[in-house]
Parts: structure tokens; C-alpha cells; sequence
């Protein structure tokens, strides 16, 4: 059974991210960021990756990675949930990070955790992990031509991980040939955009069986990951809830000592309580290479999703007439809530998964 | 010069657990397994001397069948028992006993009451039930109204308790009394071991709505009960029964509960062998239930990790609030999802099982009983309370029941 608690390196991590993500990054100044058109952080993104060295937490030490796992990576998406922090941590950290791992690639991992450059895999953001689709993009020798929709993380990469019929390749993303073009996003803190290549020049990593594990890989990791990022995001609605209901009076009384709103922050604790075992169980699985990693995966997103969006739907609630204002940042975390739970595929398509996981046929 | 005594050495209670490991409990086993043979031995004998070799509880203090050893090593301890062939205990038929009278002793009874009561608890020779709620004191515990008054070295009881489980088999009672009805209602109360074989004592078996009665009514009148089995101080009951509460609340066993392992297995099990009861609908219904037990195990099974570490987390309050929803609401798909076959029952007769025996019977008796779990052992809605209160912080709801003298409160 895998280890579920926090062990105490985990918890000092955990410290370590959520002082910097306090200093540097804190809710009003992420709101600040979105307004002003683009989210991303570079200076927090410098900070996380190259001084603090987590961009390689999952790459291993040979490669110049911190050789510590996918456990350790979990936990400070948490803390990068629960601050909405616009970095691209679970597309190059996590995802391409993953693919890069299935097929070993020395020299792009090693930059990756050296915090010198970031990848995103070139598939739409809604993609579940499972079978293969059929690829929109092509190769014509090294070249690559076609579209990609609704990228997460890809705008800010230096490299694109593209999955082509003819494999799956490296492409630099300052190449001529590949446009980027961003797009007005549901969640403000995690940018989207369309790729298009036109005979794009890159390299190709895989071919064949061992590109669609690589890309299979990324996908896995990417959807069991995202639920501790889902955790996150759960667990500041619910502490900032608490915290305001506890200080805000009508009637003459805290709100919060009505029965009725009790009642409903008791019940979402408890599915965080079990969002937390849960993202915890994927979290183990996807480190340790478990056989039910595909279970943990799919059960991870199809409980910890929804999770997330309710707490975010709570914390909009009831925060009242604040809550539903531009200047709160219940609506980032809303927004983050209700995109993620479409990321790697929705919560009916990981069930759907299951079913045939379990032999719970339909 | 006065010499400053040095501080009492800490109870073993209170210590760490001091270094045995799970080598060392195994080999204590195989030492005592050399000198008692299980199969030579009449269990009672056998569980007898298991006590006192510390390897009972073993994380209870030595002398009182444990070895103040951490509690993680207690499936290591039965594992080996069971392996031997050796007897147990029968854990399920004494619960009562084992998860709330045993901690509530070992907390707030004499080193006296603790000699007398553990050793037959633990050994199954003498059945523990509990006498808290009565018909005017459910949710409000602790406005009931049974009275004990002082007589020479006794105290006399009269009451009426209810929804006592196994009463009819049990020796002892757990019993919450008030002794002092112009206090506050949590002031007044004083806690007591009741001897179910006493003069005074009546107990009747309780029909609840699945035909069967699993629980009984006590009335207690004029039951004499020496001063000698008071649990804790006078007026300080409501102290001591929340050790026996919380007690209950927590009850996550030793081992780790397998996938499926619960009512859900039941309803996987009638969806893989009945294909022809499939429609789309159920199918969401189902996937969406697993989800949820699955969720819920791993969280009982964190829970359990951390327990095991020493670390008990608050999802321990929890656990009992998941378990019930979802005991009801998969029964509840499962009658839905054998359709006609769920327009029978198996048996109405007025029947008094010790043990709630939810996957030998019906989907309808499943249905049935899946509602108890919400109520009894502290209703959701008070659990509920209890998270907002207690985990949450959140603040109390105005109340106007806790500083009026007892005897002036509406009931």
C-alpha cells in the first residue's frame, strides 16, 4: 500500500514553497498579473526552478535533476494551486518532464532541471490519458506541419514535445515556421494558445510504440499530478471561507455560526480530507511505478476535480456579495477550479475509464 | 536543605513507545506460544495468559495486557496469533468492551478498576454495552435524565436508557447519570460502571424498523451501584464520557481494508454477475459510487497510516459521516438495480442478532438497516457540528441550555 502521509522532507518543502509563493506571489499580485494581459511570473518561475531547483524535483540526479520523485513534485503543486501561481509547473515540470523521462533524453532534461529552459507537450490541454488519437500535426522528413488547440503552458516554452504519425519530436519554439497564438482563457492563471507549424524544423525523440508510451507517459503524470494542484486550489477556498465567515456578522452574529453554512464547510472539509488520500495514492503510484497507477490516475481526477470545483463554487457562495466581485480572488481560483476539472479529460471520461479498469462494464 | 524529590517517571501511557520492534513482538509470541499450546489450552486459559504476558493490547501499559509498545505493532502481535492457531478473542462480539469501556477505563479509572475490568474485558468473558441515550436525551446527551443519589456507600439509580446494543448478553453497563440536577446539564453528571445483573435492572429487547431488534430498552429502578464503581469524579461524567464518545467515533480497525471491501463490493458484485440489469443511468450511478468508496477507503486507510505513526490526524471524525451516506446510498442504487427481485424482504420475525450482518441478507434489509448508520453513534447533523466546532473553529451557535441549572430547562 503506498505511504500516504506527508514525510517530514515533504512537509519542509511544503514550508519552504508557501513562504516564497506568500513573499512573491500572493493573490492580489496574481489578479494584477491577469489584468494585465499576460499571467505569467518569469521572475517566480526563476526563483521555483533555478534557485530553488524544482523544476527538477522529478528529473534524476544524473541528468542534474533533485532525483527525488513525483511524491515531492505533488506537494509543491499544492502550494502552487493553492496560489494560483501563473508558472508552468505541471506542463514542464511534470508533463514534458515525464515524456522526456520515457525516452531519456539527457540534454533537454538536464536543462530543464537547471531551470534553463521550460517544454510543453504539444497536445490540447483536455487530452485524457488512454488510447492514442490521431495526431494533427505531421512529418515530412525533420519538418512538422499542422495545429495543435488549447496548449497549456506552451506560451512562454522554449521547447515543444510534438506527437506526429511519424513519431514524436523535439521542436524549439523560437523556430520560424511556429506560431503561437494565445487565447482568451476561462482560468486567467494557466494560458492557453493554438500551435501551428509550418514545416517547423525539430528532432525526433521516439518513433513508433515508444513515442505513444512517451506521450501516454506525460498525459499520466500530468492528470495524476494535477489533483494535488486540485487540492490546493480546494484547500484555500475552504481556509479562506472559514476565515470569513468566522469575522463577518449579520444578524448581530458570525456567519459562520449558523448551522446551515456549518454544515456545508463540514461536508467540504471531509471531501477534502478524502481528496487529500486520494491525490496522495496517485501521487505514490505515479513514483513508484505501482500496477494500479492507471486506477490511482483515473480515480484521482474523476474525485479530486470535482472536489476542487466545489470548493471554489462554496467559496464564491458564501463569501456573498465579495465574492462574486473582480477585486476577490474567489474567481481565479472558480476559474482554475472548473478549467482544471476539463484537463486531462473530465471527470465522466476518467469514470468511464474505470469501468473498464474494474471490469465494471456499462 | 530540603532535597527536591526528582519528578514521578512518566506512565508508560504517556512514554513513546520504547524500542521494540517487530522482530521483538514476534519473537515474545513464539516465546509464549512455547509455553502455552493453544490447542492443549481451553481458550479462556489461553487468552487469560496472553493477557499477562503484556501481548493483549500491547500498546496498553504493562500490567494491563500490553507492553507500552507502539500500536503499529498490534497486527504484527494478532498475525502471529492467528498464524499459530491460536484463539482469539472474537474482536466484533465485544466492541463495546474493546473500543470504548477499555479506553475510558484506562483513562479515568483507578489503578483498582483497571485491575478488575480490563482483563475479563479483553479475554471476552465479560460483555461490556453502554448506557447513555435515553428517550428524552439523544442528540442532547447530556440533558438525560437518569438519577443517581447517594445512599451510604452506594449510589441509587433510576432511569431509563435505550438503544443499548447486546444489553441482554452484557455483565457491565457504561452508565451516565446525573447527580446533581440543580447544575448545568454537563456539571451535574457522574459516570458509573453498572452491574447488569443487579436487582433493579429490566432489559427489553427494542424492534427497530428492519423487523429485527438488535438493541434493547434498559430501566434501571432503584439500582444499587457501590461508590467503588464511580468512573472519575462526582460531576465530572461529561469528562469521562467523552473519552467513551470520541472512542466510538474513531472505530477504524487494524488491518487495511481491501478495495471493494465494503457494501460497494456487494453492488460490484450484482452489476458483474447481472448484465441484464443494466442501463446507462445505473451505470453513471455505480462509477460514481465506487469513486466515492474508493476515496473513502484510501482516506481510512491514510487515517490508519497515520494512526500507526502516532499522528493521528482529525479525519478520524470523519469517517463515520462518509461511511453512513454511503452505506445508504448504495443500498439504496442496489435495490433500484435488482428491480423487482427488490420488492421482497427476507424476514420480518422479531429476531436478536449480535452482530449486524449486512452482506447475508437483502438488498432491502441492506436498504433498511444503511439508515441506523446515520443515527446511531452520533447523527450526522452532529458530527457534522462537531467538524464546524472542533476541526473548522468555527464559532458555537448561541445557546441558551448550558449555564441554566438542569432541572429548569424546557423538556
Amino acid at each position: 500500500m503506498t505511504d500516504l502521509r506527508y514525510g517530514e522532507l515533504e512537509q519542509e518543502l511544503r514550508g519552504t514553497v508557501r513562504e516564497m509563493l506568500s513573499a512573491q506571489s500572493p493573490p492580489e499580485q496574481v489578479l494584477a498579473r491577469c489584468e494585465g494581459g499576460d499571467p505569467y511570473d518569469p521572475k517566480l518561475w526563476r526563483t521555483l526552478a533555478a534557485e530553488m531547483g524544482l523544476a527538477g524535483l522529478a528529473v534524476p540526479e544524473r541528468y542534474g535533476g533533485g532525483g527525488a520523485g513525483w511524491r515531492e513534485a505533488a506537494v509543491v503543486l499544492e502550494e502552487l494551486g493553492r496560489a494560483v501561481a501563473p508558472v508552468p509547473y505541471l506542463g514542464s515540470a511534470v508533463v514534458a518532464t515525464a515524456v522526456l523521462r520515457a525516452v531519456d533524453d539527457r540534454a533537454l532534461l538536464t536543462d530543464l532541471a537547471a531551470g534553463a529552459a521550460t517544454a510543453a507537450l504539444a497536445a490540447p490541454f483536455a487530452t485524457a490519458p488512454g488510447p492514442p488519437t490521431d495526431p494533427t500535426v505531421r512529418a515530412a522528413g525533420d519538418n512538422l506541419t499542422g495545429t495543435v488547440r488549447g496548449v497549456a503552458d506552451a506560451l512562454h516554452a522554449d521547447v515543444l514535445l510534438v506527437p506526429t504519425g511519424d513519431g514524436l519530436f523535439a521542436v524549439p519554439a523560437d523556430t520560424p515556421g511556429v506560431g503561437r497564438h494565445p487565447l482568451v482563457t476561462l482560468d486567467l492563471t494557466r494560458p492557453l494558445c493554438d500551435l501551428s507549424l509550418a514545416a517547423a524544423p525539430g528532432w525526433r525523440l521516439a518513433a513508433g510504440p515508444e513515442s505513444a508510451r512517451a506521450v501516454a507517459a506525460g498525459l499520466t503524470a500530468g492528470a495524476a499530478l494535477l489533483a494535488s494542484e486540485q487540492l490546493g486550489v480546494a484547500e484555500w477556498c475552504l481556509d479562506t471561507t472559514v476565515e470569513y465567515v468566522r469575522t463577518r456578522y449579520q444578524f448581530a452574529r458570525p456567519v459562520g455560526s449558523f448551522q446551515a453554512l456549518k454544515h456545508r464547510l463540514a461536508d467540504l472539509w471531509v471531501e477534502i480530507a478524502q481528496a487529500r488520500a486520494v491525490a496522495r495514492h496517485a501521487a505514490g503510484c505515479l513514483a513508484t511505478g505501482d500496477p494500479d497507477t492507471p486506477v490511482a490516475t483515473a480515480l484521482a481526477q474523476a474525485f479530486c476535480a470535482p472536489v476542487a470545483v466545489h470548493a471554489a463554487e462554496e467559496c464564491v457562495q458564501l463569501h456573498g456579495g465579495i465574492g462574486f466581485t473582480w477585486e476577490h480572488p474567489a474567481h481565479l481560483y472558480l476559474k482554475r477550479a472548473k478549467s482544471g476539472a476539463i484537463g486531462f479529460g473530465t471527470a465522466d471520461r476518467h469514470r468511464a475509464t474505470l469501468a473498464t479498469l474494474v471490469d465494471l462494464p456499462g | 536543605m530540603v532535597a527536591i524529590p526528582p519528578p514521578p517517571p512518566p506512565r508508560p501511557a504517556d512514554r513513546p513507545g520504547p524500542p521494540i520492534d517487530p522482530a521483538r513482538v514476534r519473537q515474545l509470541v513464539e516465546q509464549f506460544l512455547a509455553g502455552h499450546d493453544p490447542a492443549a489450552l481451553a481458550p479462556r486459559e489461553f487468552l487469560r495468559a496472553r493477557f499477562d504476558a503484556g501481548l493483549a493490547w500491547v500498546h496498553y501499559p504493562v500490567g494491563l495486557g500490553g507492553l507500552a509498545a507502539s500500536r503499529a505493532l498490534q497486527p504484527v502481535v494478532d498475525a502471529s496469533f492467528a498464524a499459530a492457531g491460536a484463539p482469539d478473542n472474537e474482536p466484533r462480539r465485544i466492541g463495546i468492551g474493546l473500543g470504548m469501556a477499555a479506553p475510558t477505563i484506562r483513562a479515568h479509572g483507578t489503578d483498582e478498576q483497571r485491575r478488575r475490568f480490563l482483563r475479563p474485558l479483553w479475554t471476552g468473558e465479560e460483555i461490556w454495552c453502554q448506557l447513555f441515550s435515553e428517550p428524552g436525551a439523544g442528540s442532547d446527551l447530556a440533558a438525560l435524565a437518569t438519577r443517581a443519589v447517594p445512599d451510604g456507600d452506594d449510589w441509587v439509580v433510576t432511569g431509563q436508557k435505550v438503544w443499548t446494543s447486546i444489553a441482554h448478553q452484557a455483565r457491565w453497563g457504561l452508565l451516565l447519570a446525573r447527580t446533581d440536577p440543580d447544575l448545568p446539564k454537563h456539571q451535574g453528571l457522574t459516570y458509573f460502571i453498572c452491574d447488569l445483573t443487579a436487582p433493579g435492572v429490566e432489559v427489553r429487547p427494542l424492534r427497530q424498523l428492519t423487523g429485527e431488534a438488535e438493541f434493547n430498552e434498559v430501566f434501571l429502578t432503584g439500582v444499587r451501584i457501590p461508590d467503588r464503581h464511580r468512573l472519575g469524579a462526582v460531576g465530572q461524567g461529561w469528562q469521562v464520557a467523552r473519552t467513551t464518545l470520541m472512542n466510538e467515533r474513531v472505530a477504524i480497525g487494524g488491518g487495511a481494508q481491501p478495495r471493494e471491501g465494503g457494501l460497494i463490493g456487494v453492488l460490484a458484485q450484482t452489476w458483474r454477475e447481472r448484465p441484464e440489469l443494466r442501463t446507462t443511468g445505473l451505470h453513471d450511478a455505480v462509477l460514481r459510487l465506487w469513486v466515492r468508496a474508493e476515496a473513502a477507503r484510501l482516506t481510512a486507510e491514510r487515517l490508519r497510516q497515520q494512526l500507526a505513526a502516532g499522528e493521528p490526524g482529525p479525519e478520524g471524525s470523519a469517517a463515520k459521516l462518509t461511511f453512513a451516506q454511503l452505506n445508504q446510498e448504495i443500498s439504496s442504487l442496489e435495490l433500484e438495480l435488482v428491480g423487482a427481485d427488490g420488492l421482497q424482504y427476507d424476514d420480518w420475525r422479531l429476531r436478536r442478532p449480535v452482530l449486524v450482518d449486512f452482506a447475508g441478507r437483502t438488498p432491502g434489509y441492506r436498504y433498511l438497516r444503511a439508515k441506523g448508520n446515520s443515527i446511531e453513534g452520533g447523527t450526522s447533523e452532529i458530527l457534522r457540528n462537531i467538524i464546524a466546532d472542533r476541526v473548522l473553529g468555527l464559532p458555537s451557535e448561541p445557546r441558551v441550555d448550558t449555564d441554566r441549572p438542569w432541572k429548569d430547562l424546557p423538556r
